[in-house]
Parts: C-alpha cells; sequence; structure tokens
C-alpha cells in the first residue's frame, strides 16, 4: 500500500489501467461504472425519470400554474383544458398543479424511508454475519420475525398507533422495509469473514470494528445500493397503498397516493383524477426499477458480461 | 436417504424456528393493538352505550386485566387452538378465519399458477435472447408490473372490462343468483360450483375470479419471469453449457433440460415468496374487487380495533408466510441436482 | 416457446370469454340491495345499535307501536292494537293484536312483551339506555313491566314524562318483541339467547334472517305469516360492497336492484342513465363542527360565532355533494315535529374577521381538526380548512378510522370535531339531551353528548330541557323545544351544517321501496320487481 485513501490523490502516478492507489482505482472504478451506465439505455431512461422527479419537486412552485391547494367548487372535476392542462379534482383544484407539488412528498418518502432502513438493515446484518453465535442468532430471528409480518399490514398497524401522517407512514414504512438489507448483508457478510484479506486483517490484529467498517462495509455497499434503488418503487407502492386505505398524507397536501384515493370515487366520469397520479406513480417507480435494474448490470460483478 | 434425513433434521429446526418466529410476531402484534389510539369497546358497544354497559363489555372483553395477563390468556388459547372471540361480531375468531380465507387460497392460488405458468418460460426465454428485442419486451412488461400499484389496476380493470365491454363478472366471487344456492364443499367457489354441476354458476364465478386472477398473476408474473432470468443468465454462462453444446445439444435441450433444473430451486424458493406476497397482496386487491377473503377481514378488523380478529388473521397469514419459506428450505436438499447426484 | 405463449394467452382469452356470454342479472322474486354493511354488531334487538343492523332489525321485528313511514308525526299501533295511558302519566296499559304470529309459528303473546322488553333492560347493551331513561334497572323491571291478562301488559315509569316521549322511544328499535320461546330455548351462559339472536332470528316482522356473514353479506327470507301480510319478494339480500364507485357498477349492469351508498358524483352520473331512478329522502342525521372547550384557546365565544361565517355552506351542500345534504342549523331536523327551519349563517369572511378582532381574537389561531377519513367528511373538511384559513385560523385535519376518531372523542381529545349525530328515537328530547343538556361537566361522568364531549357546560339551558322533557301539553312541548334550538344556534361552541338526505339508486323496476328519515324505517315489505 502506498497511499491511504485519506492521501492527497497522486497525479499521473502510472498508466489509467494500472492504478496506484486505492483512492484512484475507486475513481476509476466509478468513471467506469458512469460511462457503461450512460452506455446502458434503461439506466438512460431510469436516470431521466429520477432526475426529472426531482426537478419537479424543487421547481413545482415556479412550474405550477395555480396553488396547489386553492379550491374552486364551481370548477369541480372539469376535465383537461387550457385552463387547467390536467383538470381538476373534486374540490376544484389543478390537478397539473398538485401533481408537480406531489413530488415533493413523494420524493421525501422515497429519500427518508431508505436513509432509515437501509443503514440499520445493513448495521444488523453485517453485525450478524460477522460476529456469529448468539448475536446472529437473535439478530436474525428478529429479522425473520419482522419479515414474517405481511408488510402493509404491519404498515397500516403501526400508522393507525402513530396516527395517519407523512412522517408517521415514513416511520411505518422504514420499520417493515429493513430486513431485506439486513438477510443480504449477513449473505455477503459471511462469504467474505473467512476472506484472505479479513484473516490478515484480523492477523495484524485489526479491531473488529475496523474490519467492519473498513473491509466489509465497503464490499457490501454496492448490493444494498441497488437493493435501495428497487427498494424505491416498492415505497412508493406501498406509500400510495396506505393513501388508498385512508391513512397516508394527510390534506390537503398534494401526494399522489392520497389524490388517486380521492379520485377513486370519481374514476368512472372522471377518470383523469385518479389516472393522472396514478400514472405518475408508474412513471416514478418504473424510473426507480430501471435505475435499479440497470445499476445493478453496471455494479454488480455477478452481471458482468 | 442422506439428504432425507437432512431434511428430516432440517424440519425439526425449522418448527423450532417456526415456533419462535410466531410468538414474536404475536408479541409484536399485541403490543401494537394495545397501543392503538382505538378503544375496542366502543367499536363493540357503539358510541353511546350508559357507563355500565360499557364497563360490563370491557369486563366481557378481559380488558380490565393487565396486559401481560391478556397476553397469557391469548397465548394459551392460541396453543389450544382458540383464537379468541371477534369482539365485533361476537364470534370465534377461527370460524371467521375458516370462512373467509378459502377466498383468499381460491384468488392467490389463480395468480400463482398463471404467475408461473407463463413466468417461468417467459423468463427462460428472455434468458436466452438475452438482451434482444424479446428480452426487453419480457423486461419492460416486468418491470411495468413491478411499478404499477396493484389497487389502481383494479380499478381501471374494472372500469374497462366490467364496466365498458361487459366481460368480466363484477366485484365478489359470484353473482347473487348462485350465492346461496351452491353447496360450500371446499370453500373454493370455483371447485364448489364446477361440484355441483350448475355450469352457469361455475362460469358466473369463473368470470368473477377472472380480472383479480389475472391481475394478481401479472404481478406474480413479473416477480418471477424476472427472477427466473436472472437465475438462467448465470446458469447459462457455465462452462457445463458450453460444453453441452459444443457436444451438439439442440438450444432447447440446453435451455430445458441442461439449465432449467439446475436453477430450479432458486425459481422454486422465488415462487415460495411470490406466493406469500400475493396471500398478502390480497389485502388491496380484495378492497377493490370486494372480495371476501382473509385480507379484507383483517383491514376491516383493524380499522374496528378487533384485535382478536387482526390478531388471528395476521396470525395465519404469518405462518402461511413462514410456513412457505420453510417449504422451500426444505426441498433445497431435495431438488437440488448437487444434492441430489451425490 | 412461442406455441406456450400463444397457447396461455389464449387460455387466459377463453377465461375471460366465457363470461362475456353471461348475462346473468337478479333473479325476479329476489331483491338485492349493494350496500356496506361492516358496521354490523350484533343483530339481536337488545343489541343492534348501528345503521345497518338497525336496518335489519326492523324488518324482522315487530315493535308494539311503529311509525308510518312516511307521515312520521303519528304513532301508528304495531303489536298493540290499542292502549291507554293512566292519569298520572305513569303506567301504559297496550291491548295485543289478535292472531298474530311470530316466523316459528309461535303466538305473539304478553309474555314475550314483558319478556323482550325486561331482557334489554337486563342485557344492559349499547340501546338499552332508550329504555332505561325511564328510570327501568335490571332489579325494578319485574314491578315495571308486567301482564296484565292473557292480551294486555302494562308498562310503568316511575316518573312523569311526556307520553309521547315515551311512545317514541318505545317505537324505536329496542322496543322489539322477541320469540321467548326460541330465544330461551337458545340460552347460551345464562345470556337470555343474545349470542344466538346476534346471528340468527325469532321475530314476527316481514322478513326472517337467514345468513349474516360479516362483511359478506345479509340475507332475508320472506316470513309469510305476518301479520301485514306476506312481502312480495321471497328474498333479501344485501351485499356487501364497500366502494361507491363499485356499486355505481352493479346498479349499472343490473347485478344489483338497490344501490345505497353512492356518492354525490355517482348519483349524477345514474340519474340520467335508462332504467335507473334516484330517489332523495330526507334523514334524521345532522352534522356540524365542533369545537372542544376544554382547550383554553378555543374558550372564546368569538371564535365559535366566526367558526359559524366560516363555513361555505351553500357550495357544500349545493357544488360538492349535489344534493346530499342540505343546509340544516338547528339541533332537531326539518321535517320533523318542533323543528325550527331557521338558516341565519353564511359564508362571511369579512363578518368573522370582524367577530375575531372584537373578541380580542389573537392571530395564529391554529385547531387540529378530526374527521372520519372517508367522503362526505373528507370533503367537508378540506372545504372548511379553505375557508377558515382566509379568515387567518389555520386548521390541521387529523382523519382517522370511526372507531379512531371516536375514541377521541369520547375522551375529549379534540381540538375541532367534524362528525355527525343520528337521533336515536324520533323524539326532540333525544336531540336536545345531546345539544343542550350538561349539568356535569366532569371528566369522571362521561356522557355521549355533544355538550359533554365538548365542555359546554349550560345549566340553564339543561333546566329548559328537563323541563320540555315533562311537559304533557304536546303544542306547548314543541314550542319549548322551538325555543332551545333558537338559543343554541346562537350560543353553541359548534356550527350545526347539514341535515344528511339518502340518495338511492334504484333499478326502474322496482317499486314499493320506502325510506324513512332514519335506518328504522326503510322497510323492504312492499317491494317490487316487474
Amino acid at each position: 500500500m502506498i497511499a491511504t485513501s485519506t492521501a492527497p490523490l497522486p497525479a499521473n502516478v502510472g498508466s489509467p489501467l494500472e492504478p496506484s492507489s486505492r483512492a484512484q482505482a475507486r475513481l476509476v472504478q466509478i468513471a467506469r461504472a458512469i460511462r457503461r451506465a450512460a452506455r446502458n439505455p434503461s439506466t438512460l431512461a431510469g436516470s431521466i425519470i429520477v432526475l426529472a422527479l426531482v426537478l419537479m419537486a424543487i421547481l413545482a412552485p415556479l412550474l405550477a400554474t395555480h396553488d396547489p391547494v386553492a379550491q374552486d367548487l364551481s370548477a369541480r372535476l372539469t376535465p383537461p383544458s387550457a385552463a387547467h392542462w390536467l383538470g381538476t379534482d373534486q374540490l376544484g383544484r389543478d390537478l397539473y398543479s398538485r401533481l408537480l407539488y406531489g413530488a415533493q412528498p413523494t420524493l421525501l418518502i422515497v429519500v427518508l424511508v431508505v436513509s432509515l432502513s437501509a443503514p440499520f438493515g445493513v448495521a444488523v446484518g453485517l453485525l450478524a454475519g460477522y460476529f456469529g453465535g448468539w448475536i446472529e442468532v437473535v439478530l436474525m430471528r428478529l429479522t425473520d420475525i419482522v419479515m414474517a409480518f405481511p408488510r402493509l399490514i404491519l404498515a397500516l398497524a403501526l400508522v393507525a398507533v402513530l396516527q395517519p401522517g407523512l412522517i408517521n407512514a415514513v416511520i411505518a414504512i422504514a420499520i417493515t422495509a429493513w430486513p431485506p438489507y439486513a438477510r443480504l448483508a449477513r449473505a455477503e457478510t459471511l462469504a467474505l469473514r473467512h476472506s484472505e484479506f479479513v484473516e490478515a486483517a484480523r492477523g495484524l490484529g485489526m479491531p473488529s470494528g475496523k474490519i467492519i467498517t473498513g473491509q466489509i462495509l465497503p464490499l457490501c455497499l454496492s448490493s444494498a445500493a441497488i437493493r435501495a434503488t428497487l427498494d424505491m418503487a416498492g415505497i412508493i407502492l406501498t406509500a400510495a397503498g396506505l393513501g388508498f386505505l385512508g391513512l397516508g398524507a394527510q390534506p390537503p397536501m398534494a401526494e399522489w397516493g392520497a389524490m388517486i384515493a380521492a379520485g377513486r370515487d370519481h374514476i368512472f366520469d372522471a377518470w383523469w383524477v385518479a389516472a393522472v397520479p396514478g400514472l405518475a406513480i408508474v412513471l416514478v417507480s418504473l424510473g426507480f426499477n430501471l435505475l435499479g435494474d440497470g445499476l445493478r448490470d453496471v455494479l454488480d460483478p455477478k452481471h458482468h458480461d | 436417504m442422506r439428504s432425507f434425513a437432512y431434511a428430516g433434521m432440517a424440519t425439526a429446526r425449522g418448527f423450532a424456528t417456526l415456533a419462535v418466529t410466531l410468538a414474536g410476531l404475536l408479541l409484536v402484534t399485541f403490543v401494537v393493538g394495545r397501543v392503538m389510539p382505538i378503544d375496542p369497546v366502543v367499536a363493540a358497544v357503539g358510541d353511546k352505550a350508559s357507563p355500565e354497559t360499557y364497563a360490563n363489555a370491557r369486563e366481557a372483553l378481559g380488558l380490565d386485566q393487565p396486559v401481560w395477563v391478556q397476553f397469557g390468556r391469548y397465548i394459551k388459547g392460541v396453543a389450544q387452538g382458540d383464537l379468541g372471540q371477534s369482539s365485533l361480531s361476537s364470534r370465534p375468531v377461527s370460524e371467521d378465519i375458516a370462512r373467509v380465507f378459502p377466498a383468499t387460497v381460491e384468488l392467490s392460488t389463480l395468480g400463482i399458477l398463471i404467475g408461473i405458468l407463463a413466468g417461468v418460460p417467459l423468463g427462460v426465454y428472455a434468458a436466452h435472447r438475452r438482451n434482444r428485442w424479446p428480452d426487453q419486451i419480457i423486461r419492460s412488461v416486468s418491470l411495468l408490473g413491478y411499478s404499477t400499484p396493484v389497487f389502481w389496476l383494479g380499478l381501471i380493470g374494472l372500469l374497462i372490462f366490467y364496466a365498458q365491454l361487459g366481460w368480466s363478472g363484477g366485484p365478489g366471487r359470484i353473482d347473487t343468483a348462485y350465492r346461496y344456492s351452491i353447496d360450500e364443499w371446499s370453500g373454493l367457489m370455483v371447485v364448489d360450483t364446477l361440484r355441483s354441476g350448475d355450469w352457469d354458476a361455475f362460469r358466473s364465478a369463473l368470470s368473477h375470479i377472472a380480472l383479480p386472477g389475472l391481475l394478481l398473476g401479472y404481478f406474480s408474473l413479473a416477480y418471477i419471469a424476472r427472477m427466473t432470468r436472472g437465475f438462467m443468465i448465470e446458469e447459462l454462462s457455465k462452462e457445463y453449457v458450453t460444453t453441452a453444446r459444443i457436444k451438439g445439444a439442440s438450444e432447447a435441450d440446453v435451455l430445458w433440460r441442461h439449465a432449467l433444473p439446475n436453477v430450479l430451486v432458486p425459481v422454486i424458493t422465488v415462487i415460495a415468496l411470490a406466493y406469500a406476497q400475493l396471500l398478502e397482496g390480497t389485502v388491496l386487491t380484495e378492497t377493490v374487487f370486494a372480495w371476501p377473503g382473509l385480507g379484507l377481514y383483517i383491514t376491516n378488523s383493524l380499522f374496528s380495533a378487533d384485535m382478536p380478529a387482526v390478531l388471528g388473521g395476521t396470525l395465519v397469514v404469518g405462518v402461511c408466510f413462514v410456513l412457505l419459506n420453510k417449504i422451500s428450505e426444505i426441498l433445497y436438499p431435495l431438488l437440488d441436482p448437487r444434492t441430489r447426484s451425490r | 416457446m412461442k406455441p406456450m405463449c400463444l397457447m396461455l394467452a389464449a387460455s387466459a382469452l377463453a377465461l375471460m370469454a366465457s363470461a362475456t356470454t353471461l348475462e346473468a342479472k337478479s333473479p325476479p322474486n329476489v331483491l338485492v340491495v349493494a350496500k356496506n354493511i361492516d358496521d354490523i354488531v350484533s343483530l339481536d334487538p337488545a343489541q343492534a345499535y348501528e345503521f345497518t343492523s338497525g336496518e335489519i332489525v326492523a324488518n324482522i321485528y315487530d315493535r308494539l307501536v311503529e311509525y308510518n313511514p312516511t307521515d312520521i308525526e303519528k304513532i301508528a299501533p304495531g303489536l298493540a292494537e290499542s292502549w291507554t295511558v293512566s292519569d298520572d302519566g305513569k303506567t301504559f296499559a297496550f291491548k295485543l293484536r289478535q292472531g298474530a304470529k311470530f316466523a316459528s309459528g309461535n303466538p305473539v303473546r304478553p309474555e314475550d312483551v314483558v319478556f323482550s322488553l325486561r331482557r334489554v333492560v337486563t342485557l344492559n347493551k349499547a340501546p338499552a339506555f332508550i329504555l332505561t331513561q325511564f328510570g327501568w334497572k335490571p332489579d325494578n323491571v319485574e314491578q315495571m313491566i308486567k301482564k296484565i291478562s292473557d292480551t294486555e301488559v302494562a308498562l310503568t315509569i316511575p316518573e312523569t314524562f311526556a307520553p309521547s316521549f315515551v311512545l317514541n322511544a318505545l317505537a324505536s328499535r329496542p322496543g322489539s318483541i322477541v320469540d321467548e320461546k326460541e330465544a330461551l330455548k337458545n340460552v347460551k351462559d345464562n345470556d337470555l339467547g343474545n349470542a344466538w339472536l346476534s346471528r340468527n332470528s325469532a321475530g314476527s316482522g316481514p322478513f326472517k334472517l337467514r345468513i349474516w356473514r360479516p362483511s359478506e353479506a345479509v340475507v332475508l327470507d320472506a316470513n309469510k305469516d305476518a301479520f301485514k301480510g306476506a312481502p312480495k319478494m321471497n328474498q333479501v339480500v344485501f351485499n356487501h360492497v364497500a366502494e361507491p364507485s363499485t356499486q355505481r357498477l352493479m346498479i349499472e349492469s343490473g347485478d344489483a336492484d338497490i344501490a345505497r351508498n353512492l356518492g354525490p358524483d355517482q348519483i349524477a352520473a345514474v340519474k340520467d342513465k335508462g332504467g335507473i331512478k334516484v330517489e332523495t329522502y330526507p334523514q334524521a342525521a345532522l352534522h356540524f363542527f365542533s369545537l372542544n372547550l376544554k382547550h383554553d384557546k378555543l374558550k372564546n365565544p368569538a371564535i365559535w360565532e366566526a367558526t359559524k361565517y366560516l363555513i361555505d355552506y351553500d357550495g357544500i351542500a349545493n357544488t360538492l355533494l349535489k344534493g346530499q345534504m342540505k343546509v340544516h342549523q338547528t339541533f332537531w331536523p326539518e321535517g320533523f315535529p318542533g323543528s325550527v327551519n331557521e338558516n341565519p349563517y353564511k359564508l362571511d369572511v369579512a363578518k368573522a374577521k370582524d367577530i375575531l378582532v372584537k373578541g380580542n381574537v389573537s392571530s395564529g389561531l391554529t385547531i387540529d381538526m378530526d374527521m372520519i377519513s372517508s367522503p362526505p367528511f373528507t370533503e367537508i373538511g378540506q372545504s372548511i380548512q379553505a375557508t377558515m384559513g382566509q379568515a387567518g385560523i389555520k386548521v390541521n385535519l387529523i382523519p382517522g378510522t370511526s372507531a379512531q376518531v371516536i375514541t377521541k372523542y369520547r375522551a375529549r381529545q379534540h381540538e375541532g370535531m367534524l362528525l355527525y349525530w343520528a337521533p336515536d328515537f324520533m323524539d326532540p328530547h333525544s336531540n336536545a339531551k345531546a345539544f343542550a343538556y350538561n349539568v356535569d361537566n366532569a371528566d369522571g361522568s362521561p356522557q355521549s353528548t355533544t355538550t359533554w364531549r365538548n365542555s359546554w357546560l349550560i345549566p340553564d339551558l339543561s333546566a329548559k330541557t328537563r323541563a320540555a322533557l315533562v311537559e304533557r301539553d304536546p303544542a306547548k312541548r314543541l314550542d319549548m323545544y322551538r325555543e332551545l334550538q333558537r338559543a343554541v344556534l346562537k350560543e353553541s361552541p359548534w356550527a350545526m351544517t347539514f341535515q344528511a338526505q339518502a340518495q338511492v339508486a334504484l333499478r326502474g323496476e322496482v317499486n314499493g321501496f320506502v325510506h324513512g328519515p332514519t335506518n328504522d324505517l326503510v322497510v323492504y315489505r312492499d317491494v317490487t320487481k316487474n
């Protein structure tokens, strides 16, 4: 080892094909991955959709034509027109503007759930896989128990306990979402635990904490990241399901799941009320799925050509 | 032989873990039920009952006891096969579940059958034509299945096939005309109507289950096809496949007789998982199609704080989840050609 | 591969196509009602306390006295052909109709009447208070409810009430007469047949219960021996359909003959379809938005008054709910004797702001409003949220299931509450007690009244409510209730907003369906299909 990862980047040392530092190796790897990703049409499409979602969330106030919560009972359930590009809902609110603002809670839910559940699940899996013994038994039994729950029903029950609301929906979904990460991380850790470089590190007297965070964790990250991206679609669908059953975000917030729930009573006369947010959900979930799928092709060594 | 011995051991260990998992499942559900801000007594006696009526009902439901006593009583009951009494319908929960469960089994079984019959071949084919247009189409179809809210698709399906085209039966399991003339033998409407020999009733039952069944079938197909494709691609890159090809095996042989049997184990695991997910996925589907199954039962009970019913229903779904997982684990050594051949 | 795919596609199509030729509609002698029935807890008249169970019990059992559903001003004979009231107003003697039989074939005897009424008091389930408010208790019913001859029973009440009040209460659900012999045949654990009667029937009414499957269906068979004559339909099937949009599909396709829970937009959609008619029936249920005075920030009466000017009554009733509600601001519904039909409040943001300023209400007031998370509450709640916001009052909506909302309401933990109230029996006292009576505001003495639930202590109004209850001159009594309604309209910490109107879609061939102002007065006996 010539340089540690904290050392300044040595410029022009060695050829790009023969990286001389780990940091540089990583950079090269990432650059390659990005190049591969850009060539992969599904990753590209997925990235564009997800980017569009982010832009919608940020730029909603600029792009919206109406106040998303302003009601106009005299213009309720009007079909798409020049005044209301995507029509209006049962309270006469502009659906195009609500659709744009709806990107905000969707993005928020996805980001919060993943950032709560993935680190927790990975930590559980790492600990279980690395230490084994009773720690593994207890942690994996816990994982099994949560896994054995019907996910949506558990989320429903939790929301009922916590009172309906956006943040509580996030908590409920996060509590049901971590076990797959734990299983994944444990499986990878088990495979790595007795690998030569881990044995070597242990032989050199490196403390367990350092081995886990420094040696094993980085190798689990790519699969966790793929899992997280693929999970995001599921999170969006679960949140929409909660909204459909009347336990999602609170009105008057524009949230796509709640918008479908409100539109289902009108679906046969004013199909756009439910169809518009429904299509948005399909599109965004598809975006995350495409991205995750593509990322797996790119990052997961097992899927390399 | 050894593999059978192994399976036996695995089964014994499986039951031990099963018990622990289920106990944990019950505890969590029970605690959730207790801290829920819904008063089950109100759900049972209504909003305007007098204080004495309220107190009587509370006592009758055992809610005047400390929580741990309630839990102890509950566990004891479950151990004896008694799931308690629904606080809403004042019927035994086991009776309620026995009534609604067949509807869910019928629907999700149809879903998984469609998922297997279409998903496995599609997955194999997609792996075979990897990255060509058939693969891309299958992939898109399957990704779309992953990305669509089931209740939304259900509503759209009802709109198109029931309201507009009239191709499919409406919500519910059968037209009211036949509903109470069919002898309930298995609880599976399609089977019972077939058994009764009443063709109109049978067609009615089919027309009702077709749409939700195909819908659930699509979702399991999406999952099964995608996973099968992944396993097959990995398998097809192995040396023995190349060897077989060099030896002149036909492509069909390579796919179906060499590669597929080797990925059967993970595929079956995936099918078991997909089946478990379908059991749960019926919650929203049953709501849209007014399908009187376990999912609808649990949801309704939850909304009225009928905790014995929620606990019982969750327990049944949980047992199915765990059992399906265990079955795939037990099948593993029996089906894996590598262990089998040794 | 390809043949396989084709085969699958073909079989899927065949599955769908098998349905296309199917034209099975509801059979001619069966009435199919699409309705949300998941509120049923019990079908025992001593326990039934929900909208749907009330409706079903009313079609299975008869009462001593009954309402004519289309003319609720008069009490009509039921199983009793006549009655007398003693001079002191404390004893009511009922002479039973001769020849009436239960569905079991047993004759209706005075013993059955005595058994049924005592049973309600002894079991003391949800609706028992309607009878126990007379002063009947488990330990005095033996004296109070008696057989006096082979055709007569006498009911005694410990204190004097207005006779119309007593008769109105007896005409309600817990006044249903149960077949004593059948009930006692099915006693379990000393429950007077409660568990059995919860899911079976033993009445004399036009129908008998065949099946009740919770959240699935209720099936009633005709009772050919009913004393008012056999019903025209052999069977009435209540199919549980929770989704209004699904109910609409079923009525359009003819899978259902009657759809009961259509929303305003479904009604608008089916109204002009051939073969479907829509009928509107004013209901007794009232909707309101109340403020809980347990919170100091809500104690200023200026907030109460301003709130009444911050609701878009006409917009909600006409545009949003399209006639499923009509504006009604007093506590006794229109169409009932003694109702005051005055609606002085309109949406007036400027006036509301003025009231808030004059009342020294500090700006930045926020109110958490609990409501049931389904239409019409979600729609009404969002409209009120918007109009309150125009006057600077921020309303946070807290939607929940009805069990959740009511749990919170009972514990008085809410700030604002968007809810409804349906009278338990058709006497103005039922609502006066709820909206104009509260003498004990302590947490330890919970009442189901709107006054107690919102911590509104009103000794003066309570005294007037009490006086009206015992007034024996009918005309004077109604005047007293009118005075109470006007006082509450002005002073209450709630805005009474709407009176419900049931909009029911029926297939064109369905005739004779009667829907009175409450679910107890929905009558299927005379329904025909041709």
